[in-house]
């Protein structure tokens, strides 16, 4: 008997018979995400005159962004069976490290350099004490939390630090009309795509959530498969803190304040499974454009914010309901 | 001689000693900090945390966690400091000041339920649902309060005075109010046979059953008792600082108590925590928020320290439980 | 396939209805620092009764917490809905700098109310302050030497350490000190940061006074501050022996008046602040007024107006003393 997690429900049929289809195609959590999604659409046009226009979608998407990609790694680790809450501190204690040495006359290569790598460190920190020490992730990642935010007030206190004005403005750079930010979350989403679904390092990762044990029997380096899962978090955290420094023009110790909310509702709207083992990056992808059209629907009909954390509380209490119902429906 | 031995070697000397050193050696820079004025400082800093640690431990030996206490609080604050608002409009009369005592009490477990029944009937982790909660019961006090905040006007004197005056000795009700709960927690846990079955399914979900333990009805019992100990804090909460914010009131407190939890020795693993060691783990974090004004440290540093004490304290439990007291004693080398 | 052109066939039509509409009486929103924050009440009631009185349409919104970007999409929002005038709190000197200047792109009026961007000032196009924030130290000073007899040891809590409006008095008050021989035998000997939480605040005044036995008064220009140093005053009831004064709402702070434990403390009307705003900002729009400085205006209930450096407005000349004579004349 496994004493790793609370195991899976069950399906009471083990003999059922092989379900058809289109089942297999449609009876999935992300069909529910897409499904969500165009009544979102629907919703937001109903609320407000000036809500369905692509451009203003576009920008709106750009403020998420950095979260969305951060979102998508976040979707492996889960799926790896550990999570990750520090990835919005690491990109403001990264961000303000960059920050930090650029004001100290540091040439703007070599911070971004430093704040990536510190990002990394704080990936391999998580890493070490989840995977070195046997810790659970969630309460270790709560710690770190905590300890990355912190650092990142004791470097720059209260105060927002500038960045040079012609570092600001990814947002501003559009790739046919599309901005930037935006262009390099669909890249990222495309390449971690292939890697979890069509590579062999992506279907050990689905092994190592499933059973870790198993997964080492069969040979799989569970360790080396979560360390390099939590170092690219770190790095992809980084990365997202330096792509918000430049949209805003300024750090500041609140950068992406409570983002962690934000990152594990995406990952779980889009279906992935809690306890590791299902999900797809598809889903997390679909999952971020809902969460952008339900906030920015609400904002721009200027619905009361309390309303906005009752819809979004609400989305993530349905949307792992409906993901396990669905699993415990699905073959195991 | 074995006895102290066994006595030195338990986890709760461990935070007492931490105690001590940590007070003795601020006490080197500023020897205000060892008088009885800082101690009525340091009591009157963690009440609201030792009351809703008591929930939140309980919860966390059961293998589950309550993200959600902070915004129950809130709520449940909310819900009493509007009847003291708006009582004459409701009802046509002033409400007797206790009156939102056992209302936030009430309404606080009726939340913790909310959190246990979505846990259990839909077999849900908890971290995710009471992460969700939070969310949904913070936008819920901003909606009954229409985002209003409840002024000191508002909040009976008599209410108020529980975090002022004194039965006994100086120290105000607030204080018996929060010990007296720790020690109903205690009795709880070590003398009740419900008690002792929350440890049991702590430390191993899977055979509990198989002991004729009713895990379903004792994990709803754990989080409405979580639930109620937060609104408890809630009221209090309107006690100490005389006013109920939609927006701050609680905001936050969820992470103080997990830590203070976790400083005191309780296990994230299930099955592992003492009331005793929550108490300490409570203390040793009042002395820190105490201490840091008092020496002139910025408050921009507090929460990397908090984050610091907590992945020390991870680590500390860890080793213990791998390597048992040659653990212990190489740590504290 | 069919579904997207549906969609796209829906947005269009939704567009239409939306440009049709964008010809209506001026729109005016303010955008608060957070939702909750008792201070704003008072100011969006100016700004609606103003509203009224002058027929435009008005609307407040604010995000649920007072982080540094959490304005953002708001501002965004607003300038989707075509709004004419945006008022706002900012809730960081220069995280807002790029979405303003979009906004006054389109050609909306940016006023800063209550608060403004110190160093960005090109980014609004006016700001709104209660007083001259050069005056408020001086004041404060004259408060509290009044209440000691001009003799003694004095203290500061304030709110962050970085909080500019709060920074800039801290200044005038050691200057005050310094310069005035009046205030020779007052010693300032600390200034503490509540960081604007009660918690922390009260822990800071507790070791005020455990670390100055002898302190006689102490100067809280912060609403959080003033309450929660009160508080501690009047729990251990030494209302005779610390004179705590500075800037509070006089909804906080009637308890504390009352019962003796605050003889007095200052501010302004945050009402007029949204009063005159309505008033400067349709001028502005219709041409009556002129956004330049040195240029004057007149405003009923206020008198005339003048612009002053930087594009700053004051609503009046000195700060309001509460005390308990007049305390129950102030509704907010």
């Amino acid at each position: 008997m496994s004493t790793l997690e609370t195991p899976a429900p069950t399906s009471g049929h083990d003999a059922a018979p092989a379900r058809p289809r289109w089942q297999v195609v449609l009876v999935r959590p992300e069909t529910m995400t897409l499904i969500l999604l165009i009544l979102g659409i629907f919703a937001g046009g109903l609320l407000s005159p000036f809500f369905l226009d692509i451009s203003y979608i576009l920008r709106s998407f750009t403020l998420y962004s950095e979260f969305a990609m951060v979102a998508l790694v976040l979707t492996m680790v889960i799926i790896a069976g550990e999570i990750d809450l520090s990835p919005a501190a690491n990109m403001a204690l990264s961000a303000c490290i960059f920050a930090w040495l650029q004001q100290a006359g540091v040439p703007i290569p070599a911070a971004v350099a430093v704040g990536l790598a510190s990002g990394l460190a704080m990936g391999a920190l998580n890493a070490f004490m989840v995977i070195g020490l046997q810790l659970p992730s969630i309460i270790v990642t709560i710690g770190t939390l905590t300890l990355y935010r912190g650092l990142a007030q004791v470097i720059a206190g209260d105060k927002s630090i500038r960045v040079p004005e012609w570092f600001i403005g990814i947002d501003k750079i559009m790739v046919a009309g599309i901005p930037l930010p935006v262009v390099l979350f669909v890249v990222v989403a495309l390449v971690l795509g292939i890697v979890l679904g069509g590579t062999i390092f992506g279907r050990q990762i689905y092994q190592v959530g499933t059973s870790e044990v198993a997964a080492r029997h069969a040979g799989i380096r569970a360790a080396r498969i979560k360390l390099v899962l939590f170092l690219l978090v770190g790095l992809v955290a980084a990365t997202a803190g330096i792509m918000t420094a430049s949209r805003l023009g300024s750090v500041r110790y609140d950068l992406g304040l409570g983002g962690e909310l934000q990152m594990v509702l995406m990952a779980m709207l889009g279906g992935t499974y809690i306890f590791g083992g299902r999900g797809t990056i598809l889903g997390t992808f679909l999952a971020a454009w809902l969460l952008v059209i339900v906030s920015t629907g609400m904002i721009v009909a200027n619905v009361l914010p309390a309303v906005q954390l009752v819809v979004l509380g609400a989305l993530l209490i349905v949307s792992i309901i409906a993901t396990n119902f669905i699993y415990s429906r699905t073959q195991r | 001689m074995n006895a102290l031995r066994s006595i030195l070697l338990r986890r709760e000397a461990g935070i007492a000693v931490m105690i001590v050193l940590f007070c003795l050696a601020v006490g080197a820079f500023k020897p205000q900090f060892l008088t009885l004025d800082q101690l009525r400082i340091i009591l009157l800093l963690t009440p609201l945390i030792m009351i809703a640690a008591m929930g939140q431990m309980m919860v966390i030996v059961a293998r589950h966690v309550d993200l959600s206490i902070g915004s129950i609080l809130g709520f449940s604050a909310m819900v009493s400091g509007m009847l003291y608002r708006f009582d004459i409009d409701w009802f046509g009369f002033d409400v007797p000041w206790w009156t939102g005592i056992p209302l936030s009490i009430a309404v606080g477990a009726v939340l913790g339920l909310i959190n246990g029944l979505l846990i259990q009937l839909f077999r849900l982790p908890a971290i995710i649902v009471t992460l969700g909660t939070l969310s949904l019961y913070r936008g819920m006090t901003f909606i009954i309060s229409n985002a209003k905040q409840i002024d000191r006007q508002w909040i009976p004197s008599e209410l108020k005075g529980l975090s002022q005056t004194s039965p006994i000795l100086g120290i105000p009700w607030i204080i018996f109010i929060a010990f007296g709960v720790a020690l109903l927690a205690y009795v709880f846990l070590n003398h009740t046979r419900v008690g002792r079955q929350i440890y049991a399914i702590g430390s191993n979900p899977t055979a509990a059953p198989l002991r004729g333990i009713k895990v379903t009805q004792v994990t709803l019992l754990v989080f409405t008792i979580s639930g109620a100990l937060a609104g408890l804090a809630g009221i209090l909460y309107a006690s100490r600082w005389g006013f109920v914010n939609p927006s701050n009131t609680g905001s936050g407190f969820e992470f103080q108590v997990i830590a203070a939890v976790v400083i005191g020795g309780v296990s994230i693993n299930g099955g592992v925590g003492t009331v005793l060691g929550t108490v300490l783990g409570v203390l040793l974090l009042g002395c820190v928020a105490a201490a840091l004004p008092l020496l002139g440290i910025p408050g921009t540093s507090q929460a990397a320290i908090y984050g610091a004490v907590i992945l020390i304290a991870l680590v500390i439990d860890r080793t213990v439980r791998r390597q048992g007291i040659v653990g212990l004693r190489r740590v504290r080398a | 396939m069919l579904k997207k052109t549906l969609l796209l066939g829906l947005a269009a039509g939704l567009a239409f209805a939306g440009a049709a509409m964008a010809q209506d009486p001026v729109k005016i929103v303010y955008i608060g620092k957070n939702t909750g924050n008792p201070y704003f009440d008072s100011i969006t009631g100016g700004f609606e009764d103003a509203c009224k009185a002058k027929g435009c349409e008005f609307e407040f919104v604010a995000p649920a917490t007072a982080e540094a970007t959490s304005q953002i999409p708001f501002i965004e929002a607003q300038i989707q809905r075509g709004v004419n005038v945006i008022g706002i709190a900012p809730n960081s000197p220069d995280a807002l700098n790029q979405v303003l200047d979009d906004a006054r792109a389109k050609g909306i009026l940016v006023l800063t109310v209550n608060g403004d961007l110190t160093g960005n000032e090109s980014h609004r196009d006016a700001t709104i302050l209660p007083v001259n924030f050069d005056i408020v130290g001086r004041d404060q000073v004259e408060m509290v030497g009044s209440l000691i007899g001009y003799e003694g040891e004095i203290a500061i809590l304030s709110a962050t350490t970085e909080a500019p409006d709060q920074n800039k008095w801290i200044v005038g008050m050691n200057e005050t000190l310094k310069t005035d021989p009046k205030y020779a035998k007052m010693n300032l000997v600390a200034t503490v940061y509540g960081d604007d939480q009660p918690e922390k605040s009260t822990t800071e005044m507790e070791a005020l006074l455990s670390n100055y036995p002898n302190l006689k008064g102490v100067i809280a220009p912060t609403t959080v501050g003033i309450a929660a140093a009160a508080q501690v005053v009047q729990s251990r009831g030494i209302a005779d022996k610390v004179q705590v004064t500075g800037l509070g709402l006089p909804s906080e702070m009637r308890d504390f008046v009352k019962d003796g434990t605050v003889k007095a403390f200052q501010l302004w009307s945050p009402y007029n602040e949204g009063w005159l705003a309505v008033h400067f900002a349709l001028g502005v729009l219709d041409g009556s007024i002129k956004n330049e400085v040195g240029s004057t205006f007149e405003v009923p209930n206020l008198g005339t107006i003048t612009i002053n450096a930087n594009n700053s407005i004051n609503t009046q000349a000195e700060l309001t003393t509460f005390t308990a004579e007049n305390i129950d004349d102030f509704n907010f």
